[in-house]
């Protein structure tokens, strides 16, 4: 129902394109000062201060094609921003190699810089007090944009994120949504082949998500760009991404198509009936012996009933089903995704070794 | 690496001229948002007014070395020293470095000084209404002080202005590197600007100090920052004092630059170590 609901993935070409990102064996840890509780915890601290290293990456590997949509995903603390650092050349890896768009990240020579953007949804850099025209009439010369092409860019972007009237405001007189939208036009006015996002809809309501979701998806079909982004809003990833990254605690727990870590970590759909009664004990054996051995009766709840069955199984089993309960209403659904993220990650069903993607 | 063949590489050769523009427009825009405030900043400097009357207090009952009419024009000359070269920096750049702000800097094809300084110079011309305001407002409320400088005492007012703001500025900038290391480099330049305020001779001229003192604090870089340019205005200084002020202050911008620039570089490198 979800994944591959959007299925725009440009990278999907039968020949080989030459990937625009590559990590290998990427790792970076922190020296983190450790304090004990108390008087002399503190006074050791202050004479003598011990360290203890924290791998926030550590052995993170995979290649990204020209034109990819890529989901970063793991809960707080898992290390994406991290990575997301190391592939936009803010911080140094500790360990292997990271490759962007042909240059080395963190040596920032201005063809890398004006070949990326990273948007980061809690930052923001548009001048608070002036109308956003200004900060991006700034950032075209920040970028040698001649005045003519800054121009032409603000009107495409603006009408693609559908604030035209709102660029002469004071950005503070913007909602958060509006100014989300205002953040990313100013971030792509120099068309950047590669974007980073982390968190881009944070704190946004459901339809400025949607707003802003639309709008990198169709910027992605129009410039081809790479976009690889980090999300808590699964339907952030599920609407915009075919493929996904899973990483715990620095390291990498699965690459693959959207489809395939639902197929592999969701063995069974979930059919849920509302009865016209309180659902009872002979409710669910009815239903049971109905499924002959292939559902099983996954919980119930004042009226709702429901069960889980295997997809190939679906069809017959429903049918079955349906004569023995006769229900006032039915859904069939997959489990929610953040679910199957932390079955991925607590490494239930399937493996969890990485697969192989694309280039 | 094919950068050179890349086509999102930027042209070789950058406008810089264009670019300062759009930084001063952007700037000036910015700046002229606070008006209200503007006026009230250039008036928060009025302690050289404070000062001038104590000094003529001071002048009129005994010989201090410096004669009555002297402190007025000193003083006056002291407050618009400090209207041109104020500078802050460091409480733009500190909460940039502990929140983070800096990472997107540090992601623009352009060092974020720039936008500091273009702050600086937006600002200057934002404020400078207020500042003629307040000097027709002097003149009308004293005018015994009433002065007018030569073209030459003017232009070499201005020049040692824009030094010294040049001065002050890579001074609290160098000292703002240290908020990569410690997190409350702010209270450094409390003291940085009691140091300037005194050894400047924003307190006391430097007239009035001991021969000795004098000759030591005109080898630190203070002096140049307030002194130096208000009695260049007044006209009460010799040729020699100028060319030798001029010297120790290019010495000083020299040593504040490249200390800057290298803790600048450590201070990435530190910065990227605690995540940037």
């Amino acid at each position: 129902m979800r994944a591959g609901a959007k299925d725009g993935n440009t990278a999907d070409v039968s020949t080989p394109v030459a990937p625009v990102i590559v990590a290998e064996q990427l790792g970076r840890s922190f020296k983190v000062p450790v304090k004990a509780e108390g008087l002399g915890g503190t006074l050791r601290y202050f004479f003598r201060r011990t360290y203890k290293e924290v791998h926030a990456v550590s052995d993170v590997g995979f290649t990204i094609a020209p034109g990819e949509r890529v989901g970063f995903l793991g809960q707080n603390g898992a290390g994406k921003t991290t990575t997301l650092k190391m592939l936009s050349g803010l911080l140094l890896p500790t360990s292997g190699r990271v490759v962007v768009d042909g240059h080395t990240p963190f040596t920032k020579s201005p063809a890398f810089l004006a070949s990326i953007a990273l948007v980061m949804g809690n930052k923001q850099q548009l001048m608070w007090d002036l109308p956003a025209r200004d900060s991006l009439r700034l950032q075209g010369a920040i970028y040698n944009l001649d005045a003519a092409t800054t121009k032409k860019r603000v009107a495409e972007l603006a009408e693609l994120l559908e604030i035209e009237k709102l660029l002469d405001q004071p950005v503070r007189k913007l909602s958060l949504g509006e100014r989300m939208k205002a953040e990313l036009l100013h971030a792509l006015l120099h068309e950047p082949k590669v974007l980073f996002l982390d968190e881009p809809t944070l704190g946004l309501d459901v339809n400025a998500q949607v707003a802003v979701r639309e709008f990198l998806q169709r910027y992605n079909e129009r410039t081809g760009a790479t976009i690889l982004l980090t999300s808590h809003y699964m339907a952030d990833i599920t609407a915009l991404c075919s493929r996904v990254i899973v990483i715990h605690e620095g390291k990498l727990h699965f690459d693959g198509d959207l489809k395939d870590l639902t197929a592999r970590f969701t063995p069974e759909k979930q059919i849920q009936f509302e009865l016209d009664h309180i659902v009872d004990d002979s409710d669910v054996a009815r239903g049971l012996a109905a499924g002959a051995g292939v559902v099983r009766h996954t919980g119930s709840e004042g009226r709702i009933v429901r069960f889980g069955v295997a997809p190939k199984d679906l069809t017959r089993s429903l049918a079955a089903l349906l004569t023995a309960l006769a229900p006032v209403d039915l859904s069939v659904q997959d489990p929610p995704i953040e679910e199957i993220i932390g079955r991925v990650i607590r490494g239930e069903h399937g493996t969890t070794t990485t697969t192989a993607t694309t280039s | 690496m094919s950068e050179a063949s890349s086509p999102t590489a930027p042209p070789a050769q950058r406008n810089v001229f264009k670019l300062a523009r759009a930084l001063f427009v952007a700037q000036y825009a910015y700046m002229s948002e606070y008006r209200a405030e503007l006026i009230l900043w250039a008036l928060a400097n009025s302690l050289s007014f404070i000062l001038m009357g104590v000094w003529h207090q001071a002048a009129e009952r005994a010989d201090v070395g410096i004669t009555p009419d002297e402190v007025v024009r000193y003083f006056f000359a002291v407050f618009l020293v400090r209207q041109l070269t104020m500078v802050w920096v460091i409480w733009e750049f500190e909460p940039q470095v502990l929140k983070g702000g800096l990472s997107s800097q540090l992601l623009l094809p352009l060092d974020p000084v720039w936008k500091h300084v273009a702050g600086h110079v937006g600002e200057r011309a934002a404020r400078a209404p207020f500042i003629v305001l307040l000097v027709v407002l002097f003149f009308v409320l004293y005018p015994q002080g009433f002065f007018v400088p030569s073209v030459t005492t003017t232009i070499l007012f201005i020049a040692l202005g824009i030094g010294a703001f040049v001065l002050r500025f890579l001074i609290q900038y160098t000292l703002a590197m240290g908020c990569f290391w410690t997190e409350r480099m702010a209270s450094l330049e409390s003291v940085n600007f009691l140091l300037y305020m005194f050894f400047g001779g924003a307190i006391a001229p430097l007239d009035v100090f001991p021969p000795l003192v004098r000759e030591l604090v005109l080898l630190t870089p203070f002096p140049y920052m307030v002194w130096l340019p208000a009695r260049v205005l007044t006209g009460h200084v010799d040729a020699d004092v100028i060319v030798r002020g001029i010297f120790v202050m290019a010495v000083w911008c020299v040593i504040f630059l490249a200390a800057n620039r290298l803790l600048w570089r450590l201070g990435l490198r530190r910065f990227s170590a605690m995540g940037a």
